[in-house]
């Protein structure tokens, strides 16, 4: 099972090289009101989407974590990033794109199905090694932890059944060995 | 030291004054009583202003800091009053000006509720300053009051506001009047360590380079670094151009000066950027009004971009060399190793275009701004303190008030604020008394703030006010003219008061000034009156024209040195 894992995470982290216009940032800011709104207006005021953002408190209560996702024009991110650095909450920000960082992400789907098709989305659930967290009668919900391609993946397998609702809660990224994150 | 007896509001004044703010300019208010309580019954050293619209608070406080280099405070109530210092608080933005504002709030307990006058200027001026707080504790004010100022004056400056609501001035202070500050994300100081590979790269350009410009901005004068630049610059014999900031950085009656660069720069500093092998930034940051079309800014050229941001490195124009760091400090580096370049030729062709392009008006056609500035800058032998507001007579002030001394001009470049210049002026005067301070202001500009001439009055400020009245919008009227087939709208300006009458009404003095012939006279009348601010109210020639100009977009290459013959394109850069 060990060796599985590991065998997903290479895969994951070649998938991720791979791709260029999506960029993961980590920014560690200081625990202050107001700190989200002005990261998040950096991008706004640029006209960058925020696609992906993940806010958590950091190991010491301080400071929090935030891991974005954004896609686009990589001069314009690099000018951002420095306004990032810029703001005085802002400890530091790292761009992960091409650092072969650790980049995950958790989703839930839930799914109606009948008995006679729940079969057949289990079956779909064991390969992708989600994990049933709710099941009713005619329902449920699958969890799934990975890169973002294999979340894709999942959902691409289960759009044949009726999908009633997708929560994904963004990439959260980590550096590998002793590098900073 | 634990200190009792104090309430908020007095813990606040104790810490700014500790601080060394000097001066506060302000408007009271509901939710500021606390503080404004506090002016009276401690006794401090620092000096209040009190305003008739917050906008002018900032506005002086923003004159004061560019006068003296040292930051003001701004006090104002919540709700409109806070709303009201925006545009002000843009301007020092834009423009790195140092300052605090502190804005009183509705109690803790109504935030988010729309109380009475409570609008939530935390958030509303999240983009236009370097940072804000709001504070929720009493007894973090001293903290806060420390990393205000330390923020707002180190690295590249900034206003820095704090938003106070009411109960947390009123409520009794317990805590240390001394606290640490706390600001791991803050780290202004990493700008005195500059890269050596960087400086050894700017000294390996420089020694290839036959035809090198200096370009100073408003970061060689903030960093003090005029002494360090004319010794650059005279070490190695090349010509300085300034952005419209960095006017007096290097003195602009050297023969190595170019004077201003861009829009309405010079034809020989927009010449010799076109031709130059080298262009060297200090404390500029390439803004699209000296850079014109971006592509084709100096490409030709090795660009070196000397800037305290990081953010500003690429931004508008990509750096072949780029060096973090302190202007001054990084100058005294290089002058260290710097020996004089085989520039002889380049800045006597320079002169060469000085001679053929040199700035002139002419006389005849009517009262000229640009006489009058010129008079001006003669009679006051060029060492008056100028301010100035936005439009043409700040683009002719610009040309022909040289100034040879850094902080004497002050000017809202980057937000282009009109009603800026008076009360810039006032605040200049209240940090440099003894000196003499003349703002420049167009008609239009002035009747957006004149009513600071109470202010004036009261203070007992012998600040010049000269209005250059063409009774137009002159600039946007210009460029109806020059691209939009000459129709006037939104312009005219007629109905303007009798400006004099005005001054005299709020126990000013006010002189007309309408012939040529009594620029001399009026200007002399003007400047001896120590009694109090005078206004000469001067009727200029309505429809004059700045040049040269770059429409905005186009490439230095494409200047206009004079009026243009037949019809332009409309300009397709910024505004």
């Amino acid at each position: 099972m060990q060796q599985a894992a590991d065998t997903v995470t290479k895969i994951d982290a070649e998938e991720n090289k791979a791709t260029t216009a999506q960029h993961t940032l980590s920014v560690y800011v200081s625990n202050k009101p107001g700190v989200l709104a002005r990261v998040a207006q950096t991008f706004a005021r640029r006209g960058y989407n925020i696609e992906s953002l993940v806010v958590s408190p950091g190991r010491n209560d301080e400071f929090s974590r935030m891991s974005i996702g954004v896609s686009g024009n990589p001069d314009m991110l690099d000018q951002i990033i420095k306004q990032l650095m810029k703001l005085v909450d802002v400890v530091h920000c790292i761009d992960h794109t091409f650092d072969n960082s650790v980049v995950k992400e958790l989703g839930l789907i839930k799914i109606l199905c009948s008995p006679d098709e729940r079969g057949e989305i289990l079956q779909i659930a064991e390969h992708f090694n989600c994990k049933t967290v709710d099941l009713t009668k005619n329902s449920l919900i699958l969890m799934i932890t990975g890169d973002s391609d294999k979340i894709d993946a999942l959902t691409e397998m289960t759009s044949n059944f009726e999908v009633i609702e997708l929560v994904r809660t963004g990439k959260v990224v980590m550096a590998r060995g002793s590098s900073t994150t | 030291m634990t200190t009792t007896g104090l309430d908020g509001a007095q813990a606040l004044l104790k810490c700014l004054d500790r601080q060394g703010i000097e001066i506060i300019f302000g408007y009271s208010g509901g939710s500021v009583l606390p503080i404004f309580d506090a002016l009276e019954t401690l006794d401090t050293n620092i000096k209040f202003v009190l305003v008739r619209h917050e906008q002018g608070a900032v506005h002086m406080a923003d004159g004061y800091a560019r006068a003296t280099g040292k930051p003001a405070c701004v006090l104002v109530t919540s709700g409109p009053g806070a709303g009201n210092t925006i545009s002000g608080i843009m301007t020092a933005h834009m423009d790195s000006v140092p300052m605090i504002i502190i804005t009183g709030q509705q109690v803790t307990w109504m935030l988010g509720k729309d109380a009475f006058q409570e609008a939530d200027i935390f958030g509303i001026s999240m983009p236009i300053v370097k940072h804000s707080y709001l504070v929720k504790e009493t007894n973090d004010l001293p903290r806060i009051t420390k990393e205000a100022y330390h923020i707002a004056t180190t690295g590249r400056p900034g206003p820095v506001l704090i938003d106070i609501p009411k109960d947390v001035s009123q409520n009794p202070f317990t805590g240390e009047l001394d606290q640490e500050m706390d600001l791991p994300g803050y780290q202004p100081e990493k700008a005195s360590k500059f890269d050596p590979v960087a400086i050894q790269a700017v000294l390996d350009a420089l020694k290839l380079s036959k035809r090198p410009v200096i370009l100073a901005g408003h970061g060689a004068v903030l960093a003090h670094a005029e002494f360090e630049l004319k010794t650059f610059a005279e070490t190695l014999n090349a010509p300085v151009t300034a952005t419209l900031l960095g006017k007096g950085v290097f003195p602009e009656t050297h023969n190595l000066s170019l004077g201003m660069l861009g829009m309405h720069g010079t034809a020989y500093a927009n010449k010799a950027i076109v031709e130059a092998d080298l262009i060297m930034s200090v404390g500029s940051r390439f803004d699209d009004r000296i850079i014109g079309q971006a592509d084709k800014f100096g490409r030709n050229a090795t660009i070196i971009h000397i800037d305290i941001d990081p953010a500003e490195i690429n931004k508008m124009i990509t750096a072949d060399i780029q060096c973090i760091g302190d202007a001054k400090a990084i100058l005294v580096e290089l002058n260290k190793r710097i020996q004089r370049l085989d520039t002889d030729e380049w800045v006597n062709h320079l002169g060469g275009y000085k001679n053929k392009y040199p700035l002139s008006y002419k006389m005849h056609g009517g009262l000229k701004m640009q006489h009058i500035l010129d008079e001006l800058y003669n009679l006051t032998e060029g060492k008056a303190v100028i301010t100035t507001d936005v439009g043409q007579h700040q683009m002719w002030a610009a040309q022909f008030y040289k100034c040879d001394a850094p902080w004497n001009w002050i000017t809202s470049g980057g937000a282009g604020t009109m009603g800026f210049g008076f009360p810039a002026a006032i605040g200049a005067q209240i940090g440099r008394p003894n000196e003499t301070v003349v703002a420049v202001v167009g008609d239009g500009g002035f009747q957006m703030t004149l009513f600071e001439l109470a202010t004036a009055v009261l203070e007992k400020l012998p600040v010049i006010i000269l209005v250059l009245n063409n009774h137009y919008l002159g600039m946007v009227r210009q460029w109806q003219e020059l691209f939009f087939d000459n129709r006037e709208s939104g312009v005219d300006l007629h109905g303007n008061p009798d400006f004099v009458k005005l001054a005299e009404a709020y126990g000013a003095t006010g002189y007309n000034l309408k012939r040529p012939a009594d620029v001399r006279k009026v200007l002399s009348k003007a400047l001896e009156h120590k009694d109090g601010p005078v206004l000469i109210n001067a009727e200029v020639a309505k429809t004059s024209n700045v040049f040269p100009m770059i429409p905005a977009g186009a490439a230095l290459e494409d200047m206009l040195i004079e009026p243009p013959k037949t019809k332009l394109p409309k300009p397709v850069g910024s505004t």
